[in-house]
């Protein structure tokens, strides 16, 4: 076992499906001689040429409609965005054609495409370059939407990914490229698009979370522990389809759920989890459903701002307070 | 690529300069010297951890804002990318505002809620730095399209660079600014890399004015090293915008000396490259040309202190100000 970054986790999931398919191709702008905005794609042009590792122009809406394009005739495009921000640009190729087309075709066109890059909110950048919008594609159907926490799960996951049928929107965590995990060496094991899993264990409550905030539950648990709450904390790790079974189960077995999200309140995807939470545990559940989010407001500049907006420790302890009838 | 109506700049050595006074030239000298300390001044803030984010500088590039703003009337309006602060300050923003900003302060001039990309300025008309890259461009035409609307008589700068030109809210902002001859002059200043792409890998055609051809919009393409000249043919395109309500496009040649942002070590290129666009910076060749056409040098000494002084008390301010506190209250308007 080694222990590795995210990025590095990313970085080998598509060099790794790149030898094994020379259908598969990454496009997206400074991937190539850059080596990538987050350096994600680094060395990847000096292994496979700029034939498959394709440098684009600042033009979102071209470049992810090329990929539906060649999709469509057979290509497995990897697009990368430079940060999911820049992919509102293009998102009605992603609604509009790559969610739709095998539908609209009565099933004679699949579309096995892979946009990635790093999302939810960065430091410091303001409003249209911190925001999270993984409720928006969650809404999609047609659409996969994976969300990793560790570079496990980023491996896993994409290399499922990059396999998959579908187009499958892959959105990283910003602020995790350093964090790292053990990963098993020369690892071709699959994580499977569709399962949630269980960060850690405990029977008083359950954490749900995606992305950057089950490190945020995880860091939350541990304090909680310290003051004897054992917090469960799940990871969701695919928003779209969501495993409602591993959720539930976890639900059923502490009563208490608190869901913790980096978004925004209204509309986010927590709401949806808390419906299927309430609708499958009901008769099990002790305490209302709580919801951890951003505040309600595009996201401010100031370091002091940005921090009262999103989501803390601090916060989530708070909920689970509430949920246990402690506050 | 090039095509028969496409010719390479090559940056004039020495600069042919359009004629001038120590009266005009004095004040844009001064403007272009305050942008560079200014943004001297925030590198190094950002160094500290005193500004935080993406910062994205401008320096090597201040003829271009400057020139140009140079050629408007305060009521004429500016838009901006995330590369902004310079043409904040040319349209008349504060230091002090700018610089708060950037440190994140109640006082900057967007009460600490933007940061060094999202400067704006309802005073000056400033209509803000954005950072979607191409967005701002059809807002910079809808701001045209409301002078035409009302017969205002203002006229818009969009300024932008030249990586955007291969984005769709370019596109449709050339093309609606055309067909409805909004008044309005769209600068590209293209400082030859987009992040870190050099423009021959992001352009099928180098030369960005050609693309107003295909729409029948007037175009321009000059070199952006004298800031006299920058004034006088971005001044032609006012002209015309303010007369006859046609758009134009016009492409400046420039260089940042920087990296894209902060955080860019700009290794794809190399120093001596970098060293030769340095050698002809603007700022310096504009301070020569103040000095060959009899600016005493006892009013260049009053002036280079005066901006220091400025830009020294702009950075004090920042430092002194309280930190910003209300993110809600702007999310509506009540
Ligand atoms: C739609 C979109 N895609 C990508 C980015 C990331 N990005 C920010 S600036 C930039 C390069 C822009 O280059 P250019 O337009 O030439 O302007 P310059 O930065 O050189 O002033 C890129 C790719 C963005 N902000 N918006």
């Amino acid at each position: 076992m080694a222990v590795i970054s995210y990025r590095e986790a990313l970085n080998q999931a598509m060099k790794e499906e790149m030898d094994r398919d020379a259908n598969v191709f990454i496009m997206g702008e400074e991937v190539g001689h850059y080596n990538g905005a987050y350096k994600v794609t680094q060395g990847l042009l000096q292994r496979f040429s700029e034939r498959r590792i394709v440098d684009a122009p600042i033009a979102e809406m071209g470049f992810t409609g090329i990929g539906i394009g060649a999709a469509m005739v057979g290509l497995r495009p990897i697009i990368e965005f430079m940060t999911f921000n820049f992919s509102l640009v293009a998102i009605d190729q992603i609604v509009n054609n790559a969610a739709k087309i095998f539908q609209m075709s009565g099933g004679q066109y699949n579309i096995p495409i892979v946009f990635r890059g790093p999302g939810g909110p960065a430091v410091q950048v303001g409003s249209q370059h911190s925001q999270s919008l993984e409720s928006y594609y969650a809404h999609v159907p047609g659409l996969k939407v994976v969300m990793p926490s560790t570079a496990l799960d980023a491996k896993g996951l994409l290399k499922s990914a990059i396999r998959d049928d579908n187009p499958v929107v892959f959105i990283e965590g910003e602020t995790l490229y350093n964090t790292t995990w053990e990963v098993p060496e020369g690892d071709d094991e699959l994580i499977p698009i569709g399962l949630a899993d269980v960060k850690r264990a405990g029977s008083d409550i359950t954490l749900i979370a995606w992305s950057k905030m089950v490190w945020t539950c995880l860091e939350a648990a541990k304090q909680l522990a310290e003051e004897g709450i054992e917090a469960e904390v799940v990871d969701v790790r695919t928003l779209r389809p969501l495993d409602v079974e591993t959720l539930a189960t976890s639900v059923k077995k502490t009563g208490r759920c608190v869901i913790v999200e980096v978004g925004w309140p209204v509309a986010g995807y927590g709401a949806e989890v808390a419906y299927q939470m309430q609708k499958h545990c009901m008769d099990m559940l002790d305490a209302p459903i709580e919801r951890v989010t951003s505040d309600d407001v595009p996201m401010p500049y100031a370091k002091n701002l940005e921090d009262e907006v999103q989501p803390q420790v601090k916060d989530v302890i708070e909920a689970v307070k509430r949920a246990l009838y402690l506050i | 690529m090039s095509t028969p109506d496409s010719k390479r700049i090559e940056q004039e050595d020495p600069v042919e300069y359009v004629e001038t006074t120590t009266d005009e030239l004095a004040p844009l000298y001064r403007q272009m010297l305050a942008i560079r300390r200014m943004e001297e001044a925030s590198a190094k803030a950002y160094s500290q951890g005193k500004i935080g984010g993406f910062l994205h500088l401008i320096i090597g590039q201040e003829a271009v804002c400057v020139g140009a703003t140079a050629a408007l009337k305060p009521e004429d309006y500016v838009v901006a990318t995330y590369r902004e602060h310079g043409h904040a300050y040319a349209k008349g923003v504060a230091a002090r505002g700018i610089m708060a900003e950037l440190y994140g302060k109640k006082t900057g001039c967007v009460k600490g809620l933007g940061g060094s990309m999202h400067i704006f300025d309802k005073a000056t008309n400033f209509l803000g730095g954005y950072g979607i890259v191409g967005g701002h461009v059809p807002i910079g035409a809808g701001a045209a399209f409301a002078s035409k609307y009302r017969g205002d008589g203002r006229v818009t700068l969009c300024f932008f660079g030249e990586g955007a030109s291969t984005i769709g809210g370019f596109a449709e902002g050339l093309a609606l600014a055309a067909l409805w001859k909004l008044p309005i002059v769209l600068i590209c200043e293209n400082n030859q890399y987009s992040m870190g792409t050099p423009l021959y890998r992001s352009l099928a055609v180098e030369d960005v004015s050609l693309r107003a051809l295909g729409h029948g919009m007037a175009r321009d393409r000059f070199d952006g090293d004298d800031v006299v000249k920058v004034k006088r043919r971005i001044g032609e395109a006012v002209e015309r915008a303010r007369t006859s309500g046609e758009p134009t496009l016009v492409e400046v040649v420039t260089y940042r000396f920087r990296g894209h942002s902060m955080s860019d070590p700009g290794l794809y290129r190399t120093k001596d490259e970098v060293e030769e666009w340095k050698r002809r910076d603007p700022l310096n060749r504009c301070r020569q040309r103040l000095i060959d056409i009899g600016f005493a040098d006892a009013d260049l000494e009053a002036l280079e202190a005066d901006v220091k002084a400025e830009i020294e008390d702009a950075v004090k301010f920042a430092e002194d100000s309280p930190p910003a506190d209300d993110y809600k209250s702007y999310v509506v308007k009540e």
